[in-house]
């Protein structure tokens, strides 16, 4: 993995009083993105707006296209085409892009998507929040793959995880999502700009060997395989369809067991390094609550009220959502007498915990169908509740 | 075998295909093969630079070209080449773009990408290999299916109108339109000579037999009987109204070059609007070729 410097043309170092949206963009422009494609959609627009309005002096395309199928299609051209890529959408731009999600998926190819989830199913709630399409990033398209998802909890880090999402989908050739809400995309906070020198970026792995014997998808020792941009003689075939390591289609189970079995293991095998989260009083914690996005900051207030009620509380906020912390969930449950999970969903992610907890603890839901944030006496309550 | 070993002469486009995927997966008698045959004898004609061009498929018969010409190439998902094709080159714009596909792909399940791009005037070459029907699932109705021809999903015949793909390419923005059929193999090459060798969304629809599901079905006979019937109703007219080209089942084909004018492409777009409103500040876009 070669680390490089962020090319200050694109860095609006300083400090700044931005929105979640205009963050993601300039995380974008900060980690070297210079091809944004996107069509309009609530809560998200702001986004490309500012990316249109940014790209011309930085340089760089920013194109609208027809709808949301032709953004995420525009992408693959254009990180096959060696750019690094951007959209950003809502729930139903993001049901229309699971197509070819599956189709970066299978070409290996490194592209963000940034989803500033409101509240679902359909048009639903255009101008509010939600956080419901945590399981679409995860399972939306067909058939078997892994993607990486992370969850910005402010402005800010909507653009620190914007450049971390750049990195891990260059690092293992996977598209990489940033799952924010309407909440925190119209948040305004400061957001800290650091100087181009200390944003850290990853190198493409590119392919250096001969011209005849490039493979697009010969796994390398940390499983991830080189790539190499149309247009530099190489004369290779990526296809969507079931493929061997030179990307020809072979059409049989012996075949598939292959390539699928390296899109999943590429990710799984490489959790470890993946997975980022924040734990606080876990260790003498009796109850833990488990939150991520805007939701984990409406808990905070309910685990202080918790904590004064003398409830031994502890925190998890999941920075990475897939992968999953599967090991730390299943270690914890062991120690304590159930986790609380509320989310702006009628029951997503704490299925997730459940499954890792292996029923050591229950996992008890806060959901809220959204259109707002939690109580937090909601969160108190189930917190009260499950300790008795 | 060793290469020098080889008795027979070599066929002169054998270095453009990917010879270790032949044989290919088309019928006897698709006529998919020689549209390929025709755009590798372009390509080498125009002696454009092969590691700057790419070629990108959707799904369908014709689809399954960018598995077969030796060049950079992308085979993507249904309807999607033309949008895969339009990042690719505004990524590179060095880059010869050509999308391959069929009827289905870009007209139907593709036709929003394909009116978009054209609007846009992408620099893009789009071959579109028109077969009258879905071949690969097995001939269902498409957009290009003439009125009372039979197909799977049409088993009484067809009531649809379809689209007469020069119109829409035309009407929508397209700044080069040509059509031939299966039997102008010349002709398909020599536009397709010209459509690599300029600039902005040029269209070329092709019209192919296909043998063993819209010939079957409508009882046409062989591919040399739909040869017949192409040597028999098609009538060369370069600058035709693309307002009268339409196609009636098994009527007359109206082919030749119907559109080639210049306008700016995208790109001349962005970069002149741009420079002109933000002067110094803007950074013209040509891509980055490190």
């Amino acid at each position: 993995m070669k680390k490089v410097k962020a090319d200050p043309e694109g860095v609006l170092t300083g400090a700044h009083y931005l929105d979640g949206d205009h963050a993601l963009a300039e995380g974008a422009l900060a980690a070297g993105c210079r091809f944004f494609a996107g069509y309009p959609i609530t809560p998200s627009t702001e986004t490309a707006e500012r990316f249109s309005e940014r790209i011309p002096t930085v340089g760089g395309v920013f194109i609208q296209m027809e709808d949301e199928l032709a953004s995420i299609a525009a992408l693959i051209g254009a990180s096959w085409g060696g750019k690094k890529a951007m959209t950003v959408t809502s729930g139903p731009g993001f049901s229309l892009m699971m197509e070819n999600i599956g189709l970066a998926c299978m070409l290996e190819t490194p592209l963000v998507i940034a989803n500033v989830q409101r509240g679902g199913p359909s048009t639903g709630l255009p101008t509010l929040t939600g956080q419901q399409d945590m399981m679409q990033v995860r399972w939306g398209s067909h058939g078997d793959y892994r993607i990486i998802a992370l969850s910005p909890d402010s402005p800010q880090e909507c653009f620190d995880l914007t450049i971390e999402a750049f990195n891990l989908s260059e690092i293992y050739r996977v598209p990489a999502f940033v799952m924010t809400d309407e909440c925190i995309g119209h948040m305004h906070e400061k957001v800290v700009i650091p100087p181009a020198e200390e944003i850290e970026l990853v190198e493409r792995k590119w392919y250096k060997g001969p011209k005849d014997k490039y493979l697009p998808f010969k796994p390398d020792k940390d499983m991830v395989p080189f790539m190499v941009k149309v247009g530099d003689g190489y004369h290779f075939h990526i296809t969507g369809l079931t493929h061997d390591e030179r990307g020809y289609p072979v059409i049989n189970a012996e075949c598939q067991d292959v390539c699928v079995r390296h899109l999943v293991d590429k990710i799984n095998m490489n959790a470890d390094k993946i997975i980022k989260f924040e734990e606080d009083e876990t260790d003498t914690a009796e109850i833990i609550v488990i939150s991520y996005g805007i939701t984990s900051r409406v808990t905070t207030r309910a685990v202080r009220m918790a904590r004064k009620a003398g409830i031994k509380v502890g925190t998890i906020r999941l920075i990475t959502v897939w992968p999953f912390p599967e090991k730390r969930i299943k270690e914890l449950a062991k120690k304590i007498k159930a986790f609380v999970v509320p989310e702006i969903n009628y029951g997503q992610m704490v299925y997730e915990v459940e499954r890792c907890a292996f029923g050591q603890a229950p996992a008890v839901h806060v959901p809220h169908c959204g259109g707002w944030v939690h109580d937090p006496d909601d969160i108190f309550n189930a917190i009260k509740e499950a300790s008795k | 075998m060793k290469e020098e070993d080889r008795l027979e002469e070599k066929n002169p486009i054998e270095t453009l295909l990917r010879m270790d995927r032949i044989p290919h997966i088309w019928c006897p008698g698709c006529g998919i093969g020689v549209v390929v045959t025709s755009f590798a004898e372009a390509l080498r004609k125009s002696q454009i630079d092969l590691d700057k061009t790419a070629i990108i498929s959707g799904i369908g018969c014709t689809g399954r070209v960018a598995g077969y010409v030796k060049l950079d190439s992308i085979h993507t998902t249904h309807g999607r080449a033309v949008p895969v094709a339009t990042g690719l080159k505004l990524a590179n714009p060095e880059l010869k773009v050509v999308v391959f596909s069929g009827d289905g792909d870009i007209a139907g399940i593709g036709g929003n990408h394909f009116i978009h791009a054209a609007r846009r005037n992408m620099d893009l070459v789009i071959i579109c290999v028109n077969n009258f029907n879905y071949a690969m699932t097995g001939g269902q109705v498409a957009a290009t299916t003439p009125i009372s021809a039979n197909a799977s999903t049409a088993p009484f015949g067809n009531f649809e109108y379809p689209f007469s793909l020069p119109y829409l390419a035309e009407a929508s923005g397209a700044t080069y339109v040509a059509r031939w059929t299966a039997l102008h193999l010349r002709r398909v090459t020599k536009s397709m000579q010209e459509a690599l060798g300029r600039r902005g969304f040029s269209f070329i629809e092709v019209i192919t037999p296909c043998v063993t599901l819209y010939a079957r079905r409508n009882r046409l006979g062989d591919g040399l009987n739909l040869l017949k019937y192409y040597y028999e109703k098609s009538e060369i007219q370069h600058g035709a109204d693309t307002r009268n080209v339409d196609i009636s089942y098994q009527g007359k084909l109206i082919v030749g070059k119907f559109v080639d004018k210049e306008k700016p492409t995208f790109l001349d777009c962005m970069n002149e609007h741009l420079g002109k409103v933000l002067g110094n500040k803007y950074k013209p876009y040509g891509g980055n070729h490190d």
